[in-house]
């Protein structure tokens, strides 16, 4: 139990996906101008992202592995990934279509969004059990939710903000997110201390 | 067998399994889709002002489709699009209300007072937070353009330091109406002849030291008033619409000449109103 919370704030603050691995810088730059939009894209994020997991990990582990096709994970996923988010959104529409317009056009650009790939091919070569990985993939998503919903603040800021005329717009932006980017480094070392020998 | 082959085949194989997932979920799971939605969109001008009510264009065609919504509430586009929009659905056409931006502050530079000289962010909504401008009127317009920036048809723009709109090109969506921080701006109908051109709650002495455009409660517009549609409301003098004929002699005799004669009218529609009067 310790190791899956242990697994879920390493998730969250230490490897945040957008801030620490960089992973996912479209949809953080692209879709956080404001807080809305932000938090829609990230529950998006949360929600492929356990889907993904829960499908990539069973075909690694009885399909790619036993036949000795460990070296196809990449192209296997994206496939998968592709098509699953394709398969939720046919059905999305049709048993929930007020989700369906809340997430809009967010939930097919995540089809091609890094970070969904990064993170079930993270928890392979961790060596995750299912629900480790599992947990690792809510937790990654939670994180770009934070990630996303603090920088939405932080370009609030800037709009009211007067930068020199070359800085404005996305350069600004950037300075920001490479600042923020390097507070969440403080997070650094926080769950071996909170969780030792787990 | 042959690795390379068994590669090839194994992700074809994966390939063709969501393919045929992705088919058969389409075909189970089909939601029809109103042809008319599509067609109503594309008649409509796109600009998702939001004047209809509804969340944009996209959101008013979806209304009209269900039969929600009347179909002349798309003041950009005006009667034609009301006339396509009822051929489309086979109902009664009915006139669209020309609506059209009213800047209620005569407060240019020249005529009023200043408390500071200010310095920050060029945005009406910077200046407000800070002590509402630089204007001694907290009431006026701020005069940096929000809402120009907002007008999708170009027809706001500032022009001696204070917003005025171009009627021939206004096309009464009110989005001006909705960044404005002082709610300066209002959307009215062809049907108004005179219109108050200021929105200051300040006592008249007051009023008249800050500015010589601004309506100082002196009453006068209220006396004249032949079918008393004029009342005060916190120092400044306020038209009822329902009951105003249209005489334009309060604008005639008011002090400040913040009382005006409306340009955007429609002649044919006010004496129809009047006639029912």
């Amino acid at each position: 139990m310790l190791k899956l919370v242990s697994v879920l704030m390493a998730a969250v603050l230490v490897n945040n996906y957008v801030l620490r691995q960089f992973l996912g810088i479209c949809p953080f730059l692209g879709v956080s101008k404001d807080l809305k939009n932000a938090a829609g894209m990230s529950v998006a994020v949360v929600f492929v992202m356990a889907l993904a997991t829960a499908v990539t990990y069973p075909i690694q582990v009885y399909l790619l592995v036993p036949n000795g096709m460990g070296y196809l994970q990449t192209v296997v996923f994206i496939l998968v990934i592709a098509a699953l988010v394709q398969l939720v959104e046919i059905a999305l529409k049709k048993y929930a279509p007020a989700l369906y317009t809340a997430l809009g056009v967010y939930l097919p650009l995540i089809t091609t969004n890094c970070a969904v790939l990064g993170v079930t091919i993270a928890n392979i070569d961790a060596g995750y059990d299912f629900l480790t990985s599992m947990v690792n993939s809510v937790g990654s998503g939670l994180g770009f939710l934070l990630a996303m919903v603090i920088f939405s603040g932080v370009r609030g800021r800037i709009e009211y903000s007067d930068p020199p005329e070359a800085f404005k717009g996305l350069p600004i932006a950037l300075v920001a997110a490479a600042i923020l980017s390097l507070s969440f480094f403080g997070f650094n070392g926080i769950v071996e201390n909170l969780f030792p020998g787990v | 067998m042959n690795p390379i082959l068994l590669a090839v085949l194994s992700v074809a194989a994966i390939g063709a399994v969501c393919a045929v997932l992705l088919v058969a979920a389409s075909k189970l799971m089909y939601v029809r889709v109103d042809e008319r939605v599509a067609q109503i969109r594309d008649t409509l001008p796109g600009a998702n002002c939001g004047a209809c009510g509804f969340t944009g264009c996209d959101g008013y065609s979806k209304a009209l489709a269900d039969g929600d919504a009347e179909t002349n509430l798309c003041v950009p586009g005006g009667d034609a699009v009301s006339r396509e929009i009822s051929g489309i659905l086979g109902v009664g056409y009915k006139d669209v209300l020309e609506m059209v931006a009213a800047v209620r502050c005569g407060g240019a530079p020249d005529v009023r007072g200043d408390k500071m000289e200010y310095d920050g962010i060029t945005t009406c909504a910077a200046a407000k937070m800070y002590y509402g401008g630089a204007a001694s009127c907290q009431y006026g317009c701020i005069g940096y353009g929000d809402c120009a920036a907002q007008c999708p048809t170009g027809a706001i723009c500032i022009e001696d330091g204070i917003a005025r709109v171009n009627l021939k090109l206004c096309a009464g969506c009110g989005m001006c109406a909705r960044v404005c921080p002082n709610n300066l701006i209002w959307i009215h109908d062809d049907t108004i002849t005179t219109l108050m051109i200021c929105s200051s709650h300040d006592k008249g002495a007051d009023t008249r030291r800050k500015c010589s455009a601004g309506c100082i409660a002196c009453r006068k517009c209220e006396h004249e008033c032949p079918v008393g549609a004029i009342s005060m409301d916190n120092n400044l003098a306020v038209i009822d619409y329902s009951v105003c004929i249209g005489c334009g002699r309060c604008a005639e005799v008011c002090t400040t000449k913040c009382m005006k004669i409306a340009l955007f009218t429609n002649k044919a529609r006010i004496d129809a109103t009047k006639a029912a009067k």
